[in-house]
């Protein structure tokens, strides 16, 4: 299974699914990140986490644990 | 009767602005019941009858978050006349979703689109008609940055009200999704409220925890309902809570497609993007940051030539609280001819006290008046954004960085700079563990002992910060482990903010706000234990005679202090010593610096006493060892802070059980500590011998490392 986490900086990739479950996953739904929207990769953290998305025009960060439960195409 | 406008939206949608624009000065800030949520509300401009409610920044209406939840609460059973849910234009899609969520509840519901300034300037085009058409309800053109058409779109709200207009509900939902609503809207009809059905069936259908303990429903409709869900996402293939969120963006997306017009490529640089190039890169990302601290710290805090927060606090002390404040009381005392014990009370007990606390507001302002600049320009976010892998792996959150650098400074505006940390167990791990970060006031008491017995060696003041940091990794550690604070994982799944220029009105506000809440502890929780503490320094029983003692070796305090302190037997504290050093922790509480001034009373050392007091060294010298010295300087560092920084625990705990909770886990945790130094380290100096404290000292350093490497509690 390809997810976010595997997209590098500069990429882009299609949602398809949303594992896990909970507050966090909720949460990454409230954000805007559904089934079929775009993600863009901008950039990652200094020390390399957390990781820096483009969804829906505008920037969003999240940990890639968390990016590991959003699968993509 | 008056009305009640409830101002709901996203954070960084310019709430704040319009709020303080829509009510100006009569604002009331409190809590909401039960949590540590802000609540602030205020009455119209020039419409003492209109309330306008602060709802707190949400991005949904989920049950996960406190926030989020007093804020349903409030939409529910307060019944507000009207929702004014502003949103940032420039960010439309994912502001628009908390708006389909607030049209369910059918109340009536203006629209405010704000930045539209910023929205023209990106050469993008928002039609409010084709929007209001779709969405069922006004919609207006704000910028609450230049203050255009926000009163008209308050008014608005206020017509609505007033005419009970409530919007259509917007189609949302299709067809099977549609189709399992309206049966769970059937089953419900008699159980809720009808004017909230379609609310409490959207909440049954995503499975709302919430909202199922509310309603506590009998079994036979529960299956019902579960059936239709089922059916539903077997059908549409995904899970409940997945199928609403989708239908809410796939309908906004739609909605959009036809309304806003975008300029511009899709991953083109805004002018955040390229400020972040910068100030987020790999390599500078570090440095910059470790810039703004030093110059927020250095403008506060330090002393240099344009430390003005050093300055009027300088003054304020020497000047202020030094001679005006004390010579206008001491006139007026004198004039009125009042007796010697009243005017001590007045000058020694609450003069010196409180002054001694008022003396910080200038840091204070300087303090927060910077830090809302950073917050209000975007930079917190980043600040989180760039620290947060180092420090969630103490259980602490990005931002919890913020309070520990500034309470290096002073812990009262570091505990106060916690309130930009969104998690709710992030703030509170983060208020709890921000005290043990030695402050500027502590520094007197290392460089006493530092002086007296460990010849002036710089590893003192080293040492001294590393168990300081060290104590606030172990706790972050320790306490993440607990089921309160393991409970729900707090996402770390946050907007960065587009930047924007500070509006001068959020920063005075806030900065005005924050110094008057420092002002009004000192002048409660200081004042009273100011008096409590010179009552107990002035008085003493003489010959069996309660009196006024000159020699302070004969006060309640220093009997107080005989007679406890055999419970730091363990720590060292014995001899002559031990009673001085326990009177000297209670003076500590009113400020640290006076642990240094009391010792200096203590051992009848008359006239000024120099910052490190070198004047009483040797004294110090033979009656602490080495040993015995170091715990009792671990003890100060890490034991509960001062008043002030008690009181501001208290302003962000929100409630008295945390804040004791707090005071007494850094009491037993600094006990713990010194326990374990002064046992083991005087084994080896010969000041300890083997014995029972020897086995608990061991005991309570097992249970330490237990509790920091045990798996914890797993949710």
């Amino acid at each position: 299974m390809k997810t976010l986490k595997d997209i590098k900086v500069g990429g882009a990739a299609t949602v398809v699914k949303l594992h896990g479950d909970g507050p966090v996953r909720r949460r990454i739904m409230d954000m805007g990140i559904t089934k079929r929207v775009e993600v863009y990769v901008r950039k990652v953290a200094p020390l390399g986490d957390p990781m820096e998305l483009t969804v829906r025009g505008y920037e969003l960060t999240l940990r890639k644990a968390d990016a590991e439960m959003i699968e993509v195409e | 009767m008056s009305i009640k406008i409830a101002l709901a939206g996203n954070p960084n949608s310019g709430k704040t602005s319009l709020f303080n624009i829509l009510t100006g000065s009569n604002q009331y800030v409190g809590n909401w019941p039960g949590v540590t949520v802000e609540k602030k509300e205020g009455t119209l401009k020039g419409q003492k009858d209109v309330i306008i409610q602060d709802l707190p920044g949400i991005y949904s209406l989920s049950p996960y978050s406190p926030e989020e939840v007093v804020t349903r609460q409030y939409l529910v059973n307060e019944h507000p006349d009207a929702i004014l849910n502003i949103i940032d234009g420039t960010n439309i899609e994912r502001n628009l979703y908390l708006t389909t969520q607030l049209l369910d509840l059918g109340h009536p519901v203006v629209i405010a689109v704000n930045m539209m300034d910023l929205v023209r300037k990106n050469g993008d085009n928002i039609d409010v008609e084709k929007l209001s058409k779709a969405l069922g309800c006004p919609v207006l053109e704000i910028s609450a940055l230049k203050n255009e058409g926000c009163m008209e779109a308050a008014e608005k709200a206020v017509e609505l009200a007033k005419n009970h207009t409530h919007g259509d509900v917007p189609h949302v939902f299709k067809g099977g999704v549609e189709h399992a609503l309206a049966h769970i809207e059937e089953s419900i009809e008699n159980v809720v409220d009808n004017n909230y059905l379609r609310w409490y069936a959207i909440k049954l259908f995503e499975r709302d925890e919430v909202i199922h303990s509310e309603l506590n429903l009998p079994e036979e409709v529960l299956t019902h309902v579960e059936q239709h869900i089922r059916d539903c996402e077997a059908e549409m293939d995904d899970d409940a809570e997945s199928i609403v969120a989708d239908s809410r963006y796939t309908y906004i997306g739609d909605v959009c497609s036809r309304s806003v017009k975008k300029a511009g490529g899709k991953h083109d640089l805004t002018l955040s993007g390229k400020i972040d190039k910068i100030v987020t890169n790999r390599i500078l990302a570090l440095p910059i940051f470790a810039g703004v601290m030093f110059l927020m710290y250095a403008i506060a805090m330090g002393s240099f030539s344009f430390s003005i927060g050093t300055m009027g606090t300088d003054w304020a002390n020497d000047v202020l609280f030094g001679e005006w404040v004390p010579g206008l009381f001491d006139s007026i005392l004198t004039s009125l001819g009042v007796s010697g014990w009243l005017y001590g009370l007045v000058m020694d007990g609450i003069v010196a006290g409180v002054g001694a606390v008022l003396g910080f507001v200038p840091q204070i302002l300087v303090l927060s008046f910077l830090l809302s600049i950073l917050e209000d320009v975007g930079y917190m976010s980043r600040v989180a954004f760039i620290m947060d892998r180092i420090l969630r792996k103490f259980g602490l959150s990005g931002k919890s960085i913020i309070p520990m650098l500034v309470a290096t400074g002073c812990g009262v505006p570091g505990i106060l700079a916690s309130r930009t940390i969104e998690q709710e167990n992030d703030r509170k791990i983060t208020v709890m563990t921000t005290g043990f970060i030695p402050c500027g006031a502590k520094m007197p008491i290392i460089g006493l002992f530092a002086g007296a017995v460990f010849g002036n060696s710089p590893l003192v003041a080293t040492s001294a910060f590393f168990i300081g940091v060290a104590a606030v990794v172990v706790s972050g550690v320790i306490l993440k482990k607990f089921k309160t604070f393991a409970g729900r994982p707090a996402p770390f799944v946050m907007e960065l903010p587009a930047y924007h220029l500070p509006s001068a009105r959020n920063v005075l506000r806030s900065t005005y706000d924050r110094g008057m809440d420092f002002v009004k502890r000192a002048t409660t929780i200081v004042l009273l234990s100011s008096i409590v503490l010179w009552f107990l320094q002035t008085y003493g029983f003489v010959d069996g005679m309660f009196m006024a003692v000159e020699d302070s070796n004969l006060s309640l305090l220093a009997d107080i202090g005989r007679t406890i302190s055999w419970i730091f037997y363990p720590l060292g504290w014995a001899g002559d010593m031990a009673w001085k050093a326990t009177v000297a922790t209670f003076t500590g509480l009113i400020a640290k610096e006076q642990v240094v001034m009391t010792f200096g009373t203590l051992y009848n050392f008359a006239g000024e006493l120099s910052e490190s007091g070198n004047e009483i060294w040797t004294m110090i010298a033979s009656d602490f060892g080495p040993v015995r010295a170091y715990s009792f300087m671990i003890f100060q560092l890490l034991c509960a802070p001062c008043f002030a920084a008690m009181g501001a625990i208290r302003r962000e705990m929100g409630d008295m059980k945390w804040t004791v909770g707090t005071i007494a886990y850094m009491c037993g945790f600094a006990y713990a500590i010194s326990m374990i130094v002064y046992q083991f380290a005087g084994l080896i100096t010969g000041e300890a011998t083997v014995g029972m404290w020897t086995v608990a000292a061991a005991a309570v350093l097992a249970l330490l490392v237990y509790l920091t490497f045990r798996k914890g509690y797993q949710p």
